[in-house]
């Protein structure tokens, strides 16, 4: 079984469009959706869920007021700022339990929160595997981990062989959560100075974790010369450079009536995804 | 007034509103509160005069002291102590930095060590102080920097403060440092979808908000409805125009290749400044 991740670095470069048309062209695979802070691939393929799950990704400390006397040992030691007399600041607490061992009146006790939902989801393409993490929720990662690991049984029992993931933008826990043991990587960046700029600092992160890593700049034609400067900095990276795609004001239309661009049209952009397919496919040996 | 520029969805333009709008002001601060993927300096070439470092604290342990007991790993809830015969595992990437293994080994013998997450600059762009995070590639987490990004604002000026994509804990950060929410979003199901979330963070966090329409389309009653709805008015709309993206392009603010802009975001300014006064 492979496990190909698509991340960006910057956000907003059209990782989900290109996983939404993948989707349509792979054989054979379990899609998962990893931007569990803003998941966006099931907007493309109108899925049908199978089942959700609570997930908790925390505990939260609960003081009994009766046996509280606001001694205010639990702020001394609270790290995060969470706690003051006795009141807890849900928002703040990351659950570490250090004020719960430390209160003289054993007034603490730790709860496991719900902190979002996992959900199983049957689409035209196959079997999407995607998460939701509430607002402000804490443990992002650990809920990206389930998520690939219930793709990752789901695929074995349906003797699936490939896992195609949508990844999160940026370079912190669900994008490490995300990247860790994958197969391929798969960037997609767009030619401005922040998607450059970003690319670096992902691409680093992909180095870190020895995943081997291509790069895809979409709507390269906006600036040929920032495309250029990519293309080499990937190059110093040891990482491959795969088909480009064009601007094309098709995928902003596709995109809105929520359908992959490549059963939208067989416009330029259409074209070209086929053909970064193509080549992401033989680059690591997908199919 | 401080205002945070967030948007849910990543790429919708949040850098472009945040620089373009305090290029606009005359004597705001800029912060980049970005620090997993910061961008503002590309676009102002800033001059740094202070780096300050960000650490947190991890454990170490005093293997003369350790007898292996392996109570800190017990009790870490974030799986980032193994105890394994005369060893001792710490995964700092794991840690929290939350010190109960410290409290709860009876032989003390659990120190703490800093480790750096990564740094904040401070300095100065085109006559506004600028702050800046900067996390370290292979660092799951920014909030740490971002809360020391929000201490070095300087209280009695304006803020315009950059926010992270997404909705966690580190643009709830943001978001909660802030006196008002503009988020910025595209007339997409995407945008739309993400705006939704980030409207449902400002309005938990009691974060009074507003909304700017990049890439303006025939599309944008998407959006605008779902505002109408929610009691949340539009205050800006940007068109969906190449010559725009290719300025951003080239690492032009909007207001360099557009100076029409400033006025309209001083007048979004004045328009929240109202609503935060009342």
């Amino acid at each position: 079984m492979k496990e190909l991740l698509v991340i960006s670095g910057k956000g907003g470069t059209g990782k989900t469009t290109v996983v939404g048309s993948f989707a349509a062209l792979a054989n054979s695979k379990v899609l998962t959706d990893a931007d569990v802070d803003a998941p966006n691939l099931h907007l493309l393929l109108s899925p049908k869920q199978l089942e959700d799950r609570p997930y908790s990704g925390a505990e939260l400390a609960i003081v009994d007021r009766d046996a509280c006397t606001e001694c205010g040992r639990c702020t001394e030691v609270c790290e995060f700022l969470a706690i003051r007399a006795g009141l807890v600041d849900p928002r703040r607490c990351e659950g570490c339990a250090t004020c719960s061992i430390v209160c003289p009146e054993n007034a603490i006790t730790m709860q496991p929160q719900t902190t979002g939902r996992l959900y199983f989801s049957d689409t035209r393409f196959g079997l999407l595997v995607h998460a939701r993490l509430l607002a402000g929720a804490e443990a992002s990662g650990k809920l990206v981990t389930e998520v690939r690991q219930a793709a990752r049984t789901a695929a074995e029992q349906r003797g699936l062989d490939l896992i195609l993931t949508d990844g999160s933008p940026g370079i912190g826990c669900p994008v490490i959560a995300s990247l860790s043991g994958v197969d391929a990587a798969l960037v997609i960046t767009e030619p401005t100075p922040s998607g450059l700029h970003d690319l670096d600092r992902i691409l680093q992160l992909a180095a870190h974790f020895r995943v081997p890593t291509a790069v895809s700049v979409n709507k390269w034609d906006i600036n040929p010369d920032v495309t250029r400067d990519i293309e080499h900095l990937a190059a110093g990276f040891g990482a491959s450079t795969l088909t480009r795609l064009p601007f094309d004001e098709a995928v902003a239309e596709a995109t809105a009536e929520a359908v992959p661009i490549v059963e939208w049209n067989e416009g330029e952009a259409a074209k070209a995804i086929r053909a970064l397919w193509n080549d992401v496919a033989s680059w690591g040996s997908l199919v | 007034m401080r205002i945070a520029v967030a948007s849910g969805k990543g790429g919708t333009g949040k850098t472009t509103v945040a620089i373009a709008l305090a290029l606009s002001l005359p004597d705001a601060q800029l912060v980049d509160a970005d620090a997993e993927e910061p961008n503002c300096h590309l676009f102002l070439s800033p001059t740094i005069y202070e780096t300050v470092p960000v650490h947190m604290m991890v454990p170490e342990i005093d293997l003369e002291a350790c007898t292996f007991c392996g109570k800190c790993a017990e009790f870490c809830r974030f799986n980032a102590l193994a105890v394994i015969k005369e060893k001792v595992l710490v995964f700092p990437e794991l840690c929290h930095g939350c010190g109960g293994c410290a409290y709860v080994c009876p032989e003390k013998a659990v120190r703490k060590r800093d480790r750096r997450l990564g740094e904040v600059e401070i300095g100065e762009a085109r006559g506004h102080r600028f702050i800046q995070g900067r996390l370290k590639p292979g660092e799951p987490s920014a909030v740490r920097i971002v809360r020391e990004e929000i201490a070095r604002l300087d209280p009695e000026a304006h803020a315009v403060i950059d926010a992270p994509p997404g909705t966690a804990c580190a643009v709830q950060e943001t978001v909660g440092a802030a006196d008002f929410c503009l988020l910025v979003t595209e007339p997409t199901p995407f945008g739309l979808h993400d705006l939704c979330m980030a409207m449902d963070l400002a309005a938990e966090l009691d974060i009074p908000a507003a909304v700017i329409i990049n890439r303006s389309s025939r599309r944008d009653s998407l959006i605008e409805d779902e505002c109408n709805a929610r009691g949340i008015p539009v205050l800006l709309k940007i068109p969906f125009d190449r010559r725009i993206a290719e300025a951003y392009s080239r690492g032009e603010p909007l207001t360099d290749a557009f100076p029409e802009y400033a006025g309209e975001l001083r007048r979004v300014w004045d328009t929240v400044g109202k609503e935060v006064q009342a």
